[in-house]
């Protein structure tokens, strides 16, 4: 009885007048619940990134704060696009990040699928197979350094075994040609899990009645898999080549580790490039011009991206 | 026929899953054995670790982890054996090398200052998303889609481009090489994965409960206290894990922006060395030390992992 008293009593108060009552407004309450998460990253986020753009502009050196500043208007953007070595960060950048998406989509989607068979364990093996990719990739990076290592490093050992080539021949980190396989052998270790971890979510998703409605029209194997399987994992496919495709893009601390960019500037991806102009050549506004190219570059890749997706997504 | 016969038809056979659970099993073992190396060789004695062809079984010795907490300087024979008796199991090993211990070494104010600044972002990380996301589950926030995909999107910037203007802005504020000014930066970096996550999490919790408390005379406030928090306890200690294992991780912010004081272990790690080049067990030493944690974590997570990974995209 009592109950219902209090419920009509509070049916019957007008809402804004109720809230009124209850203290703050659901508005207010909105944006103070927001507010200072925005305001955080635009301090920490927004802002250096605005003071980036007016530097790309400029001739400013961090190392010598107290030179006249010079505004250059787009030269540093003009010398940026004819930079050779910018150029070949580029495509060093392209090929890393091309073969690592391919051999973890591969062998990523390879294995979801045999996890799938759901096999005695797999949850436990499963387990075992994601740890790489919580790991520190700088930490780690760094230890595969000593694996690299000819003769005493177990890597070069374990391929001298398998082929019989003399170890200290395998110079994984000095050989110009093999650096940048090392690298992307590192990757590929790290982050196929995830690759994995993903596609296993899009095989499940797949509702077994597609598979049992297959069955009965007598469909084989290898056309559920080309008509069901991949289509319907597809967009979880995608999902993952996105994240590891911006990711990549900008690869900085296992490579930095491994090889620093070296031999030479073999494996001197866009990140290494720039760490290299900004804090070793002192080169800030120039470098500032560069990371705003890249910024645009990871954007706009990222946009036209998510467009597929959602594209995939609808069908 | 039944529905029962037309679902056995589609399971693999027993023949398809052994063939499978071999591959499965071989991929795993190969692919964990660069961590079982680092955790060996942190037991191995210097020149056990560098021996030809690498060393499988060997005496294990904790000289690694004796160098890794020290700093030794070479003597003579003559000095060392002037001194007392050794102190203790460190000692007495590192004057078989014909040296002394001078004292400690950086390692564990390194790794202490990678417990705070984890710690302390992941709080903060972890406080503003849970009020963020509860505004933007709850309330009609105006462009909410445009705000979300902006805090998103900070995410996707790479963080050298980013240190650029960081390292200035922190030159000017004084922030460089302090543990204030990594927990702010890694605060913005986590507050992201933190609101998308937490966001998912709290709009899986139905809305009626808070409206039942609201009817019983909550405040909103009160409700979200009382009701919505205790509800979200799992995602907040899923979503705090993970902001905690990027900020114990993290490499190019740190490497960039700290030096001495405020310097993290992933940086340090690497500038290990002894005489003549890198003291691999000392290093695998810290690097075990320092993932064993977050191996621990894995497995308590091994559940939501998916979710975060992908920013609550795939929920399963």
């Amino acid at each position: 009885m009592l109950n219902r008293t209090a419920e009509n009593v509070a049916r019957a108060t007008p809402e804004p007048l109720a809230r009124k009552v209850r203290g703050i407004s659901d508005k207010g309450l909105a944006w103070l619940f927001i507010s200072p998460t925005i305001l955080l990253l635009l301090a920490i986020n927004i802002f250096p990134l605005f003071w980036a753009i007016y530097l790309s502009f400029t001739n400013f050196r961090a190392n010598r704060p107290n030179e006249v500043v010079k505004n250059l208007g787009f030269a540093n953007y003009q010398r940026i696009l004819g930079d050779q070595d910018i150029w070949i960060a580029m495509q060093t950048t392209a090929h890393f990040v091309f073969w690592t998406i391919l051999l973890q989509t591969l062998i990523g989607f390879t294995l979801a699928w045999l996890i799938d068979r759901k096999f005695r364990g797999h949850a436990f093996w499963t387990t075992i197979i994601l740890v790489p990719m919580m790991l520190s990739p700088a930490v780690v990076g760094n230890f595969w350094r000593f694996l690299y290592e000819p003769q005493i490093g177990l890597f070069a050992y374990a391929i001298s075994f398998v082929t019989r080539i003399p170890p200290t021949d395998i110079q994984m980190l000095s050989n110009v040609s093999l650096a940048p396989w090392s690298i992307i052998i590192v990757d590929t270790w790290m982050w196929t899990p995830y690759v994995m971890l993903i596609c296993l979510a899009g095989l499940r998703s797949i509702p077994e009645y597609i598979y049992e409605a297959a069955e009965v029209d007598r469909a084989s194997n290898w056309r559920q898999f080309w008509s069901i399987t991949l289509p319907m994992a597809l967009p979880f496919i995608m999902l993952a080549v996105l994240f590891r495709g911006i990711e990549n893009f900008k690869m900085f601390d296992m490579v930095n580790l491994l090889t620093g960019g070296g031999p030479g500037s073999t494996t001197e991806v866009a990140s290494i490039t720039l760490k290299r102009q900004a804090f070793e050549s002192w080169r800030t506004g120039y470098s500032s011009a560069f990371a705003i190219i890249l910024f645009v570059a990871v954007f706009g890749l990222a946009n036209i991206y998510v467009k597929a997706l959602n594209k995939v997504k609808q069908r | 026929m039944s529905l029962t016969t037309a679902h056995s038809v589609v399971a693999p056979s027993g023949t398809a899953k052994g063939i499978a659970g071999t591959i499965i099993v071989a991929y795993a073992l190969i692919s964990i054995v660069p961590l079982l190396w680092i955790f060996a060789t942190s037991f191995k004695t210097p020149p056990d670790s560098i021996a030809y062809p690498p060393k499988i079984v060997f005496q294990p010795s904790i000289e690694g982890y004796c160098n890794l907490f020290t700093t030794r300087t070479r003597q003579t024979p003559e000095y060392i054996n002037s001194l007392g008796p050794a102190t203790g199991f460190c000692d007495e090993t590192v004057r078989k090398r014909n040296m002394v211990i001078a004292g400690p070494s950086n390692f564990l104010p390194r790794f202490v200052n990678s417990l705070i600044i984890a710690f302390g972002s992941t709080f903060c990380a972890v406080f503003l998303g849970t009020l963020s996301a509860y505004g933007f589950s709850r309330f009609k926030v105006p462009l909410a889609d445009d705000l979300l995909f902006f805090i998103l999107s900070t995410r996707f910037m790479p963080p050298i481009a980013v240190a650029i203007p960081i390292y200035l802005m922190y030159r000017e504020l004084g922030l460089s090489d302090t543990a204030l000014g990594m927990i702010l930066l890694y605060t913005a970096v986590n507050v992201s994965l933190a609101v998308w996550l937490l966001k998912g999490f709290i709009d899986e919790i139905p809305r009626e409960y808070e409206e039942a408390a609201m009817i019983d005379g909550y405040t909103r406030l009160q409700a979200f206290w009382r009701t919505v928090l205790p509800q979200a306890t799992t995602g907040i200690a899923a979503t705090a894990i993970f902001c905690l294992i990027f900020a114990w991780n993290e490499y190019a912010f740190a490497a960039l922006l700290t030096s001495g004081t405020a310097q993290t272990a992933p940086p340090f790690i690497p500038t290990i060395i002894g005489e003549g080049g890198q003291d691999w067990p000392a290093v695998a030493a810290g690097t075990t030390i320092f993932l064993v944690p977050i191996l621990v974590f894995t497995i308590l997570l091994r559940k939501q992992l998916l979710r975060g990974i992908t920013f609550g995209a795939v929920r399963k």
